[in-house]
C-alpha cells in the first residue's frame, strides 16, 4: 500500500470511531466505547507508523505524495479537492498527534469511568482527534480550514463537556470565539493566496509564491500576518491566548488532549508548513518570532504567580508554544517540531500526574491547599517530578534537548536573533523556576487532609463536589463531574498511559542530540529543503555550549525554587509584600482579560446597544411598525363597507354599475 | 311596434325589481324581484334581436333563462335551509358576514 492509502486510514479510524460512539451510544456498554475509542486512535497511530516506514523505504527527496478522493468544485480557475498531502512533516504531526492521544484515551479510559458522559465523551475525544488528524494531512488550503474549524469546534464541546457548570460553558465560548477570530485570519489569507496564485493545492501555491512574489511585498506581507492571526488563536499566543488557560474548565483528559498533542500545535504546524511565504516575507516571520518570545516571556511571569495547579502548568504550555512559534518563524524548522513532539510528551504527562493529583483532592486545584503527596502518591509524584524535569529542561531529559536546539539555532542565525536566544534562556530560567515551584508545593512536606486521608485509609478523600473555580457547590450528576475519582495507583489504563509517557519525556530527546544522533532532523530536513534558512546550522560546539548554559540555567532555576519554596518559604511573602505591583500584574495575568474586555467587549457591547437603541428601536422598527400601520389603516376604511347588510351590497353594485353605465355612455357621445 | 316601447318596457320592470330588492327584506321577494330584473333584461335582449333580425339575442335569452333557473334553485334551497333552522326570513338580521 501506498503512504497515502494508509493516510487515508488515518483519518478513517478516528472518524468511524466518533460516529460510532456517537450514534450508537444506547446500545454500546460504556467500557466498550472506552475500547472502542482507544482502539480507533490506536490503529490510526499503526497506519501511521505503516506510513513513516513507507516514507523511509524511499529517496529523501521523493517522500512528497499528494491524493485526493474527489473533486469538491473543477471549473476554469478553481480546482478545489478532498485532498491530503502526505511528507515528513505531516507524517510526523500525524505520528505525534495519534501516539500521544492514544495514550490520553488509555488515560481516560480509567480517568472518566465515573462520568456519566462517558460515551459523549469518547465520541468527543475521537472527533478531536480525527479534526485534528484532517488539519495536518490536508492538502490544500481549504481543507485545511475545514480541519481548522473542526478543531475549534471540537474544542469548545469539550472544554464545555460538565455542561450544566456555568464556568465551563462561559469557557468553551470563550475558546470558540477567540478561534474563530482565528479562522477569520486563516479564510482572509487564503483568499488572498487564491487572489494571487488562482490555486489552493499546497504543491502548487508553494511553487508559484516564489515567482510570483517579490521578497517582502505587502501583499505577501499582509498573507503570512492573516496566517499568524490564525495562528496564534489557535497556539495561544499574544494577545489571543486568554481562552487557553480558562480552557482548564475541561475535564483533565482534555486539557492534556489541548495543550499537548494537538490543537495548540497547530500554529506552529501552520508556521512550518508555509515556511515557504514566511521566507518570502522577513517581516512577517520575524514579527512572529518576537511575539513568540514575548509570549514565552509573559506566560513564564504568569505561571509563577498562580496558584490553580492546571491553570499554571496552562501558563507553561503557553511558554512553551512561545518556543515553538518563535522556532519555526526564524527558520528552526526541524528544531521547534522537535520541541513540540517532547513537549507533546512531558507536557501530557504533567497533566495527567496533575489529574490524578486532582482527582486524590476531590477535584480541587489551589496549590496552597496541596502539600506531602510524595508520600501519598508514590507513582504520580514520580511522574510528575519527571515531567517536572523534562519541562525544566533538566540535564539530558528530552525538553533539555528539544529546547536548545532551538536557541542553538537562533545564536547560530546571529544578529537580533542571537537576542531572542538570551531571551530564551530567561524564559527557560522562569520555566525551572515556575515549574519546581508546583513540585516543592505540591510533593514534599506534611500530607496535607486529603492525601493524609489516603495514607490512613487507602481510599480517596470524598469531600462535597464543588467547582474548583468558584468555589461553589455542585451537583455530581450528568453534566458535572462524576461523584467518584480515579488516581493512577488505583487504575491500571491511567498507569500506563503516564509510563510510557514518562519514559518518552526521559528519553525522547536522545534521538537527536548533536554530534551523536541526528535521526529526527535528518528525516525531517528535506521537507524544509527550499528555505534558504534550512543552511544555518549551529556548530556542534557551539549546540554543546548552548546545551551547557542551558543545563546549567535549569538547575539554577531548580536550586532558586528550592530556596523560595522549601529551605526559606518565608521569602516568597516577603517578595510579595516589597514588589506588590509586579506580583499584582502577574497575579492577574498581567491584565489581559482586562484590556481585551476594556477595548474589544465593551466597545462591541456599546455597538450592540447603540444599534438596538438607534438602528433597530427608529428605523428597523419604524419600519416595519409605519408599514403595519398603513395596512392596518387601510384595513379600517374598507372595513366601514362590509356592512353585513345584503341589501346594501346589492345597492353599492347597483349605483356602481349605474355609474359605468353613465359613464360610457357620457363618454362615447 | 316601435323598438322604444320595448326598451321602456324593460327599463321599467328592471327598475321595478332593483327597487324591489333594494326596499324589500323577505327573502324570497327579493328572489322574485331578482327573476323580474332578469326577465327585463331577456326583454330587452329579444327585443333587439328581433330589430337587428338575427337570432343571437334570443339564444341568450334562454342562456339567462337557465342561469335564472339554476339560481333559483340555490336561492330557494338556501331559504328553506334557513327556514329549516328557524332562523328569522329577514335579510338585515342575517348579517354575520359584518367585516
Amino acid at each position: 500500500m501506498s503512504a497515502t492509502s494508509w493516510a487515508w486510514l488515518v483519518l478513517l479510524f478516528p472518524l468511524l470511531g466518533s460516529v460510532l460512539i456517537g450514534l450508537g451510544f444506547k446500545v454500546i456498554p460504556a467500557r466498550a466505547a472506552g475500547v472502542l475509542g482507544t482502539a480507533s486512535i490506536g490503529l490510526a497511530f499503526a497506519c501511521g507508523v505503516a506510513m513513516l516506514v513507507n516514507l523511509l523505504g524511499q529517496e529523501p527527496d521523493a517522500r512528497h505524495h499528494a491524493s485526493s478522493l474527489w473533486d469538491y468544485a473543477s471549473v476554469a480557475g478553481l480546482d478545489v479537492k478532498l485532498g491530503i498531502y502526505v511528507d515528513q512533516l505531516s507524517t510526523f504531526m500525524v505520528l505525534v498527534v495519534t501516539g500521544v492521544s492514544t495514550l490520553i484515551h488509555l488515560y481516560s479510559f480509567g480517568y472518566m469511568r465515573s462520568d456519566e458522559g462517558y460515551h459523549r465523551f469518547f465520541s468527543y475525544l475521537n472527533f478531536f482527534v480525527f479534526s485534528m488528524l484532517l488539519l495536518v494531512l490536508a492538502g490544500n488550503f481549504v481543507l485545511l480550514i475545514v480541519g481548522w474549524a473542526f478543531v475549534g469546534f471540537a474544542s469548545y464541546a469539550l472544554i464545555s463537556f460538565w455542561y450544566r457548570r456555568e464556568t465551563a460553558t462561559k469557557a468553551g465560548m470563550k475558546a470558540f470565539v477567540i478561534n474563530v477570530v482565528g479562522d477569520i485570519g486563516l479564510v482572509l489569507a487564503t483568499f488572498l493566496i487564491f487572489r494571487e496564485l488562482g490555486t489552493f493545492d499546497y504543491g502548487a501555491v508553494f511553487a508559484r509564491a516564489p515567482q510570483v512574489f517579490s521578497t517582502n511585498e505587502w501583499t505577501i506581507t499582509a498573507i503570512c500576518l492573516l496566517l499568524l492571526v490564525g495562528a496564534f488563536a489557535k497556539s495561544a499566543q499574544l494577545p489571543l491566548h486568554t481562552w487557553l488557560p480558562d480552557a482548564m474548565e475541561g475535564p483533565t483528559p482534555v486539557s492534556s488532549l489541548i495543550h499537548a498533542a494537538t490543537m495548540v500545535t497547530a500554529g506552529v504546524y501552520l508556521i512550518a508548513r508555509t515556511h515557504v511565504l514566511f521566507v518570502l516575507a522577513p517581516t512577517a516571520a520575524d514579527i512572529a518570532a518576537y511575539v513568540g518570545l514575548a509570549t514565552l516571556l509573559v506566560a513564564g511571569t504568569i505561571a509563577i504567580a498562580q496558584t490553580d495547579l492546571k491553570r499554571a502548568i496552562a501558563y507553561s504550555t503557553m511558554s512553551q508554544i512561545g518556543y515553538m512559534i518563535m522556532g519555526v518563524s526564524i527558520g528552526a524548522y526541524a528544531q521547534g517540531l522537535f520541541h513540540l513532539m517532547t513537549h507533546a510528551f512531558f507536557k501530557a504527562l504533567l497533566f495527567m500526574a496533575a489529574g490524578s493529583i486532582i482527582s486524590a483532592m476531590a477535584n480541587r486545584q489551589d496549590v496552597d491547599r496541596m502539600s506531602g503527596f510524595w508520600r501519598a502518591m508514590r507513582f504520580t509524584s514520580i511522574l510528575f517530578l519527571i515531567g517536572s524535569l523534562a519541562l525544566a529542561a533538566f540535564p539530558l531529559t528530552s525538553g533539555f534537548f528539544s529546547k536548545d536546539s532551538i536557541l542553538a539555532y537562533a545564536e547560530a542565525r546571529g544578529g537580533m536573533y542571537a537576542w531572542m536566544a538570551v531571551g530564551g534562556y530567561v524564559g527557560a530560567f522562569l520555566t525551572a523556576i515556575y515549574t519546581f515551584r508546583l513540585v516543592f508545593r505540591v510533593l514534599p512536606g506534611d500530607p496535607c487532609p486529603e492525601a493524609q486521608h489516603l495514607i490512613e485509609s487507602g481510599d480517596l478523600f470524598h469531600g462535597p463536589a464543588i467547582n474548583p473555580a468558584t468555589e461553589e457547590e455542585e451537583d455530581a450528576d450528568v453534566g458535572f463531574p462524576g461523584a467518584h475519582h480515579h488516581i493512577a495507583e488505583q487504575s491500571k489504563p491511567m498507569a500506563v498511559a503516564m509510563a510510557v509517557l514518562g519514559f518518552g519525556a526521559l528519553f525522547a530527546g536522545l534521538i537527536q542530540v548533536p554530534g551523536v544522533s541526528d535521526v529526527l532532523f535528518k528525516f525531517l530536513d528535506p521537507a524544509f529543503a527550499n528555505s534558504p534558512l534550512s543552511e544555518v546550522h549551529p556548530s556542534v560546539g557551539a549546540e554543546w555550549r548552548g546545551l551547557a548554559i542551558g543545563g546549567l540555567i535549569s538547575i539554577l532555576g531548580i536550586a532558586t525554587a528550592y530556596v523560595l519554596w522549601v529551605a526559606r518559604p518565608e521569602l516568597p511573602a516577603r517578595f510579595r509584600e516589597r514588589l506588590r505591583p509586579v506580583y499584582l500584574l502577574c497575579l492577574n495575568k498581567w491584565y489581559f482579560d482586562e484590556a481585551i474586555d476594556f477595548l474589544v467587549v465593551r466597545p462591541a457591547l456599546a455597538i450592540g446597544r447603540f444599534a438596538n437603541r438607534v438602528f433597530e428601536r427608529v428605523v428597523v422598527d419604524g419600519l416595519v411598525i409605519g408599514t403595519e400601520d398603513v395596512v392596518g389603516g387601510g384595513g379600517r376604511l374598507v372595513r366601514i363597507v362590509q356592512s353585513g347588510f345584503v341589501r346594501g351590497y346589492a345597492l353599492l353594485l347597483l349605483v356602481g354599475f349605474a355609474g359605468l353605465a353613465l359613464y360610457f355612455l357620457l363618454s362615447s357621445s | 311596434m316601435n323598438i322604444e316601447w320595448y326598451v321602456v318596457l324593460s327599463s321599467l320592470l328592471f327598475a321595478v325589481g332593483a327597487m324591489g330588492i333594494l326596499l324589500r327584506r323577505s327573502p324570497i321577494v327579493i328572489l322574485l324581484c331578482l327573476e323580474l330584473m332578469l326577465n327585463a333584461g331577456n326583454l330587452a335582449l329579444v327585443a333587439f334581436s328581433k330589430m337587428v333580425g338575427n337570432q343571437q339575442g334570443q339564444v341568450f335569452a334562454i342562456v339567462v333563462m337557465v342561469v335564472a333557473a339554476c339560481e333559483v334553485v340555490v336561492g330557494l334551497g338556501l331559504i328553506v335551509a334557513i327556514f329549516r333552522r328557524k332562523l328569522p326570513l329577514d335579510v338585515d338580521s342575517l348579517r354575520e358576514l359584518r367585516g
